[in-house]
């Protein structure tokens, strides 16, 4: 097994008000099979036990699906490797002496917290505007009662599988969150059950992504080339189709 | 104190319906007065307080993270079980009821566990109207496919992402209902204490987790939705954030702690690379529908496994198992690998690990039938190990997975303080020794959207609740000792880190406390225990403040249970003289290695009373008796 030493810059801030900058560190001993975030737990415990403040950095699965971690490595969402979020990315993919610069997602929607951490509370308000098919608890019909093609259904799987990180708002150059929104408009007003609501949703989620505060899209796709799981940008012309179609 | 699960009389196929029928229900007028907490958003927390809001009651919901949608639930793999019988195999809700209590060793309770298969296929209806898009087949009706310690095909899927389906799912039920305005969300704020009046559970105190600041909430109940306790071991497939400071502060207000040491260790996980190693990675039990578990049969095998023909190969489980073969069950499973490497036959770096084979079903069913059905597992594996499982065979080994134990609850999923329910994996309920694969969602869906919204209603019907405000002594006293606790672990200022502390807790747990134990073990590692918890008392280094964002005081304060909580699961392990389900005791063992339960001592549910910590942890034991009624204790077999 092979050691590297890598060098670090890391985007500090203390908190929402103060302004941040880039910290260097100096990581010794990092070994290729640990993972990004492990490598960030080991320079944190260095850090302690030097009296300084560990890095804050948002996480918890640790296995790239719930989301937590956004971080922008080297200027990228998540990191260099196509279709992997930050916390599976693994040092293996780093050589010897190379610098990292690690900074939190930047999106006026998206207000630091401290250091890597920032606050994504503007999609749970999308959601909340209509991203869910009112069906009460105990309502539902027998499962099977309506016949889903598999095509239909895979294609709906396909846009449910965001994990709600983030990481393409922070790569669009206008800070939008059309892949997010489109993801869950695509997957819902794919199915039966989602039709009902297509209109009344398409229209509310699309209206609370704009007062949020993220831009527009503009079809630069950065999105899709850094989501962690391969939300396809497709889903933001389901979601504009449907847009025109419910205002008109 | 007098245990009482309050198990509706009359047959099993009655005893739910019947008690719902019985049960007090408020108007819906009434119901818009109450207050319920829902702490937790995870399959259980979240179905549970859309449910509530659903119904009109006002629900304040908390989450550690800062959105609900990642509560840990989201991990989970394989699938969720229900007696749908859509495959015409012969299932149904005896059978996935039978399945259940064999499978966990006939150590829960007939009454709980029936009531979970009748309402298991609710859950899918439920699930499919909110748009979860499980696997389906041609004609566009739902697919199932199989899992350990079951004859019939009744799990529903998600390709290998069910509990992200079911969660967010849940997670959009609850949020329809924030959008409602009955349910107020707080993200990022932890439970520190809960707060009784009277006895009964009335709030609960938290911490913001961005502005450091403390809080105090009132409602008229309390349901605990926190999920399990594996991170004790350090190194588990639990989340970062997961952890049992919710239930062990109730433990510690009097909720009585059932069955602390059945922990479930998952026989397939990515082995451990090195100390740096942060969390486990589980991959679906599913996986063993067509992978197939081997290691090699001579010690010094140096051969590159594709090169070591069939007669070197020791499918352990096939041999072993026949009429289940890789598909027994976890614990069963688990065993066996560790058996195996115990004798030497392990693989790789460090000999802790099994072979998990696709070989030969690309060659039945082509690379692509394969990829459709695990792509995302495969590639998760590639990802994590840098080797291709389409070309060589996994490596896999048992890690900390779920935990079986948790706070008792009766049948109405209350615990022994009026008012405090708890559900999902946070309480004891249903899966007794050992859990099946692809029950955790079903457990989680089914307390949560189709149990507690009518207990709690009844609880809520039937006691007399005067208002309180937070103004009470109750709360001063619990925010107070909170504060104190966070106070303490920042004044220590030693020379250890949490995450160190914690480690070396985690080796303890894993050595003595884990797929096997023995007296001696488990003495030793009481000892231990005890004496890391008064090291970390007087020597962990906690940076900086309490007064905003910061990560590891939250992690000192959750280690600090741990050390309480680990002790409590060495001593029950201990008492527990007997081997069942995912507890192996090295003393209680068949002639051929499988464990030897004993019936006659030990049919009951420990039930721990906390005394309090003083070097030592006080406790009280209480047992709950398990009748069984209706089904006859074997020995498990799955030969």
């Amino acid at each position: 097994m092979s050691l590297m030493t890598i060098n670090l810059k890391v985007w500090r801030q203390k908190n929402t008000e103060t302004p941040g900058k880039f910290e260097d560190y100096k990581l010794d001993g990092v070994s290729e099979h640990m993972s990004f975030l492990e490598m960030l737990d080991v320079l944190n415990e260095n850090l302690i036990k030097e009296g300084k403040d560990p890095v804050e950095f948002d996480y918890d699965c640790r296995e790239g699906i719930c989301g937590s971690c956004n971080m922008v490595i080297n200027g990228r969402a998540h990191g260099p490797k196509h279709k992997t979020a930050a916390c599976q990315l693994h040092m293996r993919t780093y050589n010897d002496g190379d610098t990292i610069v690690i900074e939190p997602p930047r999106a006026a929607a998206f207000p630091i917290i401290k250091d890597l951490v920032v606050d994504r509370s503007a999609f749970d308000r999308i959601i909340e505007a209509g991203g869910y098919i009112s069906v009460k608890t105990g309502a539902a019909p027998e499962a099977n009662l309506i016949p889903v093609p598999q095509d239909t259904s895979n294609e709906a799987f396909d846009y449910a599988t965001c994990i709600g990180c983030g990481g393409c708002v922070a790569a669009c150059p206008n800070s939008s969150a059309a892949l997010f929104t489109g993801a869950k408009i695509a997957h819902l007003n794919s199915l039966p059950q989602g039709q009902p609501e297509r209109d009344k949703r398409t229209v509310a989620m699309v209206d609370q992504m704009a007062k949020e505060g993220f831009g527009d899209c503009s079809n630069y796709a950065e999105c899709e080339a850094v989501c962690p799981v391969g939300i396809s940008i497709s889903s933001i012309a389901a979601m504009r189709r449907d847009y025109i179609k419910a205002i008109f | 104190m007098k245990l009482d699960p309050k198990i509706p009389s009359g047959p099993l196929a009655e005893k739910w319906t019947k008690h719902r029928n019985d049960i007090h229900l408020l108007s819906p007028n009434n119901k818009r007065k109450h207050k319920v907490i829902v702490v937790g958003t995870g399959l259980a927390g979240a179905s549970a307080a859309a449910s509530l809001s659903e119904l009109g009651y006002s629900v304040e919901v908390f989450s550690i993270l800062d959105s609900p949608r990642r509560a840990h639930s989201i991990a989970a793999q394989g699938g969720i079980n229900a007696a749908k019988n859509y495959q015409n195999d012969g299932d149904s809700v005896w059978r996935l009821f039978y399945d259940t209590i064999k499978g966990g060793d006939y150590r829960s309770r007939e009454a709980n566990v029936y009531r979970l298969a009748e309402v298991s296929n609710y859950i899918i209806d439920q699930a499919v109207a909110q748009g979860v898009p499980f696997g389906r087949e041609y004609g566009g009706l739902l697919d199932n496919r199989s899992f350990g310690g079951a004859q019939v095909s009744r799990t529903f899927y998600s390709r290998g992402q069910t509990g992200q389906q079911l969660l967010l799912g849940a997670y959009q039920a609850m949020m329809k209902e924030v959008h409602s305005g009955r349910v107020k969300m707080y993200n990022r704020h932890e439970m520190l204490d809960l707060v009784l009046v009277d006895g009964k559970a009335r709030g609960i105190i938290t911490r913001d987790l961005v502005k450091g600041t403390v809080h105090r909430f009132e409602a008229d109940a309390v349901i605990l939705c926190t999920g399990g306790y594996g991170n004790v071991f350090y190194l588990s497939t639990n989340a970062k954030n997961s952890n049992a400071t919710a239930a062990w502060r109730c433990h510690k207000r009097g909720a009585v702690f059932a069955n602390p040491c059945f922990v479930q260790i998952h026989p397939t996980c990515i082995p451990v690379s090195g100390d740096y190693q942060s969390k486990l990675t589980l991959m679906s039990e599913s996986l063993r529908n067509d992978g197939r578990v081997w290691v090699p049969r001579n010690k010094d095998e140096k051969r590159h496994p594709n090169d070591i023909p069939e007669e070197d190969r020791y499918y352990y489980l096939e041999e072993r198992y026949p009429s289940f073969g890789n598909l027994v069950p976890r614990d069963v499973a688990s065993r066996s690998a560790k058996m195996v490497c115990d004798e030497g036959l392990g693989v790789g770096d460090t000999g802790l690990a099994v072979y998990l084979d696709f070989r030969d079903a690309i060659k039945r069913d082509s690379k692509e039938v394969i990829e459709a059905k695990y792509g995302n597992l495969f590639d998760m594996y590639q990802n994590i190990t840098d080797d291709n499982p389409y070309e060589m065979p996994m490596r896999i080994f048992p890690a900390v997975h779920y935990t079986m134990g948790g706070l008792w609850v009766d049948y109405n999923l209350m615990s022994n303080i009026p008012g405090l329910f708890v559900a999902g994996e946070a309480n004891f309920s249903d899966h007794g020794a050992n859990r099946l694969g692809a029950s955790a969602l079903m457990q989680g869906l089914s307390d949560g959207y189709f149990i507690v919204p009518y207990t709690v209603g009844n609880y809520i019907a039937d006691v007399d609740l005067p208002k309180v405000n937070t103004e009470h002594e109750a709360f001063a006293e619990a925010e107070d000792s909170s504060k104190k606790i966070m106070d303490k672990l920042l004044a220590v200022k030693g020379n250890k880190t949490v995450i160190e502390f914690h480690r070396e807790l985690g080796k303890i747990m894993w050595d003595k406390v884990g797929i096997s134990r023995s007296k001696e073990g488990l003495e030793s590692a009481i000892e231990e225990i005890r004496a890391l918890r008064d090291e970390f008392w007087e020597n962990v280094n906690v940076p900086g403040d309490a007064n905003y964002y910061n990560k590891y005081l939250e992690f000192a304060y959750r280690v600090a249970d741990y050390f309480e909580l680990a002790e409590l699961m060495a001593i029950d392990a201990l008492d527990r003289g007997e081997s069942c389900g995912c507890h192996l005791r090295d003393e209680y063992q068949t002639e051929e290695g499988e464990a030897l339960r004993n019936d006659k001592e030990y049919a009951f549910v420990s039930a721990y009373e906390f005394l309090g910590v003083n070097g030592k942890l006080e406790t009280k034991l209480h047992k709950e008796k398990l009748e069984f009624e209706f089904v006859e204790l074997k020995q498990r077999s799955y030969k």
